[in-house]
């Protein structure tokens, strides 16, 4: 940080370069988090996606079933499930799974991706049923099999439906992210309470944060409308 | 007819007399569970050390007072915001605090004590050998400064909002030792099998005092010839001894 920057800041109450700081290492903690889940949670979609499509009950019902757990329960609870749960497996402590899930960040990581899995699979199975029945036919006329069809023709018609609902799903993950706080992860949140609670003003605190997740949510629109403009590109009038 | 008057101008006197003293409203907030200060009883009832000196306070000062649960998280907000007028919810005297509210004399003080598993044989109070323990701690709390401004660099701090949180990461070995108000760790960690105190208690701070409103300072002055009364005239000590072993009046 530019020392004149610094200087600046000491002047400040609330906001000095050691506050900032906290805040800082507070986005970072949050990015890191949800665009893990994120990334995880889409690759594990995809093919649930399509298993959750398949006509067969015992394939596409488990599927289901999760999706339905995941989405029908509140993600915090899922949490302390997830974090406070695991602890008391009995022995759990002496196995190396307690390396992983002995920090906050692996049992947090876990119940964000299976939340955010569950929803993105209902985004993409919506998507996928939807496809016109001529587009599916046509592939099959030209004599594509399943999974050249699904390559081809079914999910690349698929993201383009998807990609405005799937960009709500990401924002929605940004901002429930904020619950990491309570099992003593210091994200975004988690810096402002821990600032909050050391100068007692909750204003200075909770409103800059929120200016910090709606400069990541600019971000995140941002992104995805060059996204969408990209993916939709041929809906665009010819000389728009 | 004169002794009637003086009688009469008597009698309103004293109803108006005791009107005004009964008319005093006085909302008083705790934040429930902190055993055992403040808590519910078995059949819901709010009781604890607090809420007995509260109910004391109020009869010394003639007050009208209703019990408020408010989380910890809110309280000074919400004194400000005229959800009600006082803390009587273990709030230490801090700086920090004064600035945003007005104290009375302190009431009394507990000191922070270190818990942890039986197996854990580490003195807290050598540096070196607390490198890279994991230590838990209430957010802004006396006993959350005292370990971040002594021992910041050296360990792992976590920070909870309740003490259960905290005790149940204690329990499931994510924390090496929790640093807590001596009475709450007496209650929640000892409580438990397998768990000792493992350090010499801290003195921190300079107690603990009914937060009110700083423009409240008649208030203020009233609160502190009630607790100096029953200080004094021993309420205070019958109600510690129902609640503590040990000596917590300041």
């Amino acid at each position: 940080m530019p020392d004149f920057i610094a200087e600046w800041l000491n002047q400040n109450e609330i906001f000095t370069a050691m506050t900032i700081m906290e805040y800082w290492d507070g986005m970072v903690t949050t990015v890191h988090l949800v665009f893990l889940s994120l990334v995880i949670g889409l690759l594990v979609a995809v093919p649930l996606a399509i298993l959750r499509t398949v006509r067969n009950p015992f394939v596409s019902g488990p599927v289901w079933l999760y999706t339905y757990l995941f989405r029908g329960t509140p993600l915090l609870i899922q949490l302390y499930i997830i974090y406070y749960g695991l602890a008391q497996i009995e022995g759990i402590q002496e196995t190396f799974w307690w390396e992983i899930f002995r920090e906050p960040f692996y049992p947090a990581l876990l119940a964000f991706t299976l939340n955010t899995a569950a929803y993105t699979t209902e985004i993409i199975r919506g998507a996928i049923v939807s496809t016109p029945h001529g587009e599916i036919e046509a592939a099959k006329a030209y004599g594509m099999n399943w999974f050249m069809r699904m390559r081809r023709i079914v999910l690349p018609s698929a993201a383009r439906r998807g990609v405005q609902a799937y960009s709500n799903e990401v924002i929605f993950m940004l901002h429930a992210s904020a619950i990491a706080s309570v099992v003593t992860i210091v994200d975004l949140t988690g810096a402002a309470r821990n600032i909050y609670s050391r100068f007692y003003a909750p204003f200075d605190a909770f409103i800059f944060v929120a200016l910090c997740y709606m400069a990541l949510t600019f971000i995140l629109v941002f992104a995805f409308r060059k996204l969408e403009n990209h993916l939709l590109k041929h809906q665009r009038p010819v000389n728009g | 007819m004169k002794k009637m008057i003086f009688a009469a101008s008597c009698a309103l006197a004293l109803i108006a007399g005791g009107a005004q003293a009964q008319e005093r409203d006085l909302r008083i907030a705790f934040d429930v569970p902190y055993e055992p200060f403040e808590y519910k009883d078995e059949n819901g009832e709010l009781t604890g050390f607090e809420v007995e000196l509260a109910e004391a306070m109020c009869e010394e000062m003639n007050a009208n007072c209703e019990f408020v649960i408010q989380a910890w998280d809110g309280m000074i907000p919400g004194l400000l915001a005229r959800k009600f007028d006082l803390i009587m919810s273990s709030m230490s005297i801090t700086p920090e605090r004064a600035e945003r509210v007005l104290f009375s004399e302190p009431y009394y003080n507990t000191p922070g004590g270190w818990f942890g598993p039986e197996s854990f044989n580490t003195d807290v109070t050598d540096m070196s050998a607390m490198e890279g323990k994991t230590v838990g701690v209430q957010r802004g709390t006396t006993m959350d400064t005292y370990v971040t401004e002594n021992m910041g660099g050296v360990v792992t701090i976590k920070r909870y909002t309740t003490a259960d949180d905290m005790v149940l990461d204690l329990e499931g070995q994510r924390l090496d030792v929790v640093f807590v108000d001596y009475p709450v760790g007496e209650q929640t960690v000892l409580s438990k099998e397998g768990f000792k105190e493992v350090g010499e208690p801290v003195k921190l701070g300079e107690g603990v005092g009914v937060a009110m409103r700083q423009r409240d300072t008649e208030l203020a002055e009233e609160v502190n010839a009630a607790l100096r009364t029953l200080k004094e005239d021993g309420t205070y000590d019958t109600i510690m001894q129902k609640y503590f072993a040990y000596d917590i009046k300041m």
